[in-house]
């Protein structure tokens, strides 16, 4: 009894830390939802008592070209991340190649190259070859965050995947592109699940690559929405938080659908299991 | 794992050559299947290759071009007509005795050290107490999670106007506590702490699932053992759980100072690195010289880029040695 009454307390608080933790993202949706003339009100209204749509209509008639850009932009950038690391790590993890090791090596350090530098290096590259404020050019530095990344969590799982499933295939005749196609593809769809959502999830959410190497363009990702509101000294704060809101969503049904493969990914990241 | 897999591959070889010296025998009968593993090599390398090119392409050029930008005295004209002197070391002096070197180192080191001493103790401190596997804790724990899957920008944009001077929250709070109204984002006593505020929010959930799942690899026998000695639950703390956990927190520390170094949109969007230089990290004065003004100043902010890049890698190749360390397989 003493135990189960224990247990129940631990869950008290823990909402409590919870609600300690994501109170800056409810203040965000309640923000949102405030009256212009409350906005400056002192104290602030813990509650929307008297909420207000105007934030987000802002949003539906402003910002509807930067979210279909970063969709555009996140689609791209997974695309090109899958294709690029999945047959990498295959190699790296089925094929024995010479060299594989210093590879992985490679591709751990580049993980801690600070973007700053990456955003200088392309932006003097891009400048020369005149792709600047393009969506492939923006989707090409997206993919730096997440390529390494995706080769490393692929090779784990596909060095996981029995040797003898890929033997047999040769058996019955199947070439290394066959055998990764039909065989090493299929079983790895989880890994290709996760790579996928932090791919998109890392170029949505991208404002240095966005701001350096598509600081004029005509099509901005989301990120430099809410940049240019701010920076416009904009007093909306509703509309401002109401496109965070917005630009938050993907983030939010990444953890519903998929929580199992987020922590997997963070983890993945840092310490094999 | 690949790693040591490909050298014992390679060592076996080594064996085979070295056994064909004293016999000449067997090292014709190894050459056919080392034929066959050169063929295999080769469709291996066909898969890797796209990697190996984008890498070289997009990491490898750019760096250069970098390193490049960081030894020529760059200007926007020197993109147009080609002209670019070679200036050997100027930038880099000129950076270094910089009136905002000194504080851009300090703000540089504090904003790290100060990030992950929190991060840390407050994500290990989470992860003891997710641990105890309470109704409702795998459901909190996910929870915990959103503030680092929000895009940076949403989150530093919420801080700013949550520690906005006259209408923030925080200073509300605090007003009704009886404390006076701080300038958070616009005093320069007060910036840092601003900024270390939300980065410390932003990363303790990351340090959360890493440290959670160091916990779940520590074995149940151990607590009962210790339970059966009598010890409480803050020897078991001190004397099993803490000495235990050393690597994955070795591990979690040095991921942590690898990315904290990075930090750029928190502190851009929150203070632009001011006010004066007060809240200015490498990262935002390498920023604020590329790309911060009208009349980009790129060489020098190579330069600064190429000093914390050395930083950065400094504690990377700490930090993978470490992993070495861990999991030796």
């Amino acid at each position: 009894m003493t135990t189960v009454r224990r247990r129940w307390f631990d869950t008290v608080i823990g909402i409590v830390l919870t609600g300690i933790m994501l109170f800056p993202v409810y203040w965000m949706v309640n923000v949102s939802l405030t009256k212009t003339n409350a906005m400056r009100q002192d104290p602030p209204s813990l509650f929307p008592f008297d909420p207000t749509f105007e934030g987000y209509q802002a949003v539906l008639s402003q910002q509807l070209p930067y979210l279909g850009t970063s969709l555009v932009i996140g689609l791209g950038t997974v695309i090109l991340t899958v294709a690029l690391s999945a047959p990498a790590a295959f190699a790296l993890a089925k094929l024995r190649i010479p060299g594989g090791g210093a590879l992985s090596f490679v591709l751990l350090v580049a993980q801690m190259i600070p973007g700053i530098i990456m955003a200088m290096g392309f932006y003097a590259i891009y400048l020369n070859l005149g792709i600047l404020n393009t969506i492939p050019g923006l989707i090409l530095a997206d993919s730096t965050i997440a390529v390494p990344f995706g080769v490393l969590i692929f090779t784990a799982f596909m060095s996981g995947i029995p040797n003898e499933l890929l033997n047999a295939a040769r058996i019955d005749g199947a070439g290394h592109w066959r055998t990764f196609r039909s065989i090493v593809l299929p079983v790895s769809r989880n890994s290709i699940v996760t790579v996928s959502l932090f791919a998109f999830l890392w170029s949505w959410s991208d404002f240095l690559f966005a701001s350096t190497l598509d600081g004029g363009g005509k099509l901005q990702p989301i990120t430099m929405g809410i940049y240019r509101y701010i920076g416009n000294n904009n007093q909306e704060w509703n509309a401002i938080m109401a496109t965070a809101v917005v630009a938050s969503i993907p983030a939010a049904v990444l953890l519903i659908v998929a929580q199992r493969y987020v922590a997997a990914g963070v983890t993945a990241g840092a310490v094999k299991d | 794992m690949t790693a040591t897999e490909t050298r014992s591959g390679s060592a076996v070889h080594g064996n085979g050559r070295g056994a064909a010296g004293t016999q000449p025998a067997a090292s014709a009968a190894a050459a056919g299947p080392r034929r066959r593993r050169l063929k295999g090599h080769w469709a291996g390398w066909a898969f890797a290759a796209p990697v190996v090119i984008y890498l070289l392409v997009f990491y490898a050029y750019p760096l250069y071009r970098n390193l490049e930008l960081s030894f020529r005295d760059y200007t926007v004209r020197s993109f147009i007509d080609g002209s670019a002197p070679f200036v050997g070391f100027d930038n880099y002096v000129k950076v270094i005795t910089d009136a905002t070197f000194t504080p851009a180192l300090m703000n540089t080191a504090i904003f790290t050290v100060v990030s992950i001493v929190f991060q840390y103790s407050f994500g290990l401190a989470l992860a003891v107490f997710f641990f105890r596997r309470f109704p409702l804790s795998g459901t909190l724990r996910a929870l915990f999670l959103v503030p680092w899957l929000l895009p940076l920008l949403v989150s530093a944009s919420t801080w700013s106007w949550m520690l906005n001077s006259d209408s923030g929250v925080v200073n509300a709070f605090l007003g009704a506590i009886g404390i006076d109204q701080i300038n958070w984002l616009t005093s320069p006593q007060w910036s840092l702490v601003a900024v270390l505020l939300a980065n410390i929010w932003i990363g303790i959930p990351f340090n959360l699932v890493i440290l959670y799942s160091g916990l779940q690899g520590i074995p149940e026998e151990v607590y009962e053992a210790a339970s059966i000695d009598g010890a409480n639950a803050w020897q078991k703390f001190w004397r099993i759980t803490f000495p235990l956990l050393r690597p994955v927190s070795a591990i979690t520390i040095l991921l942590g100072l690898v990315y904290t170094l990075k930090v750029f949109d928190i502190i851009w969007i929150m203070t632009k690195g001011g006010p004066g230089s007060s809240s200015t990290t490498f990262a935002i004065w390498s920023y604020r010289l590329g790309f911060g003004s009208a009349l980009p100043d790129l060489s020098p902010a190579a330069a600064v880029g190429n000093l914390l890049i050395v930083i950065a890698l400094i504690f990377g190749f700490v930090y993978i040695r470490a992993q070495r360390r861990l999991d030796p397989s």
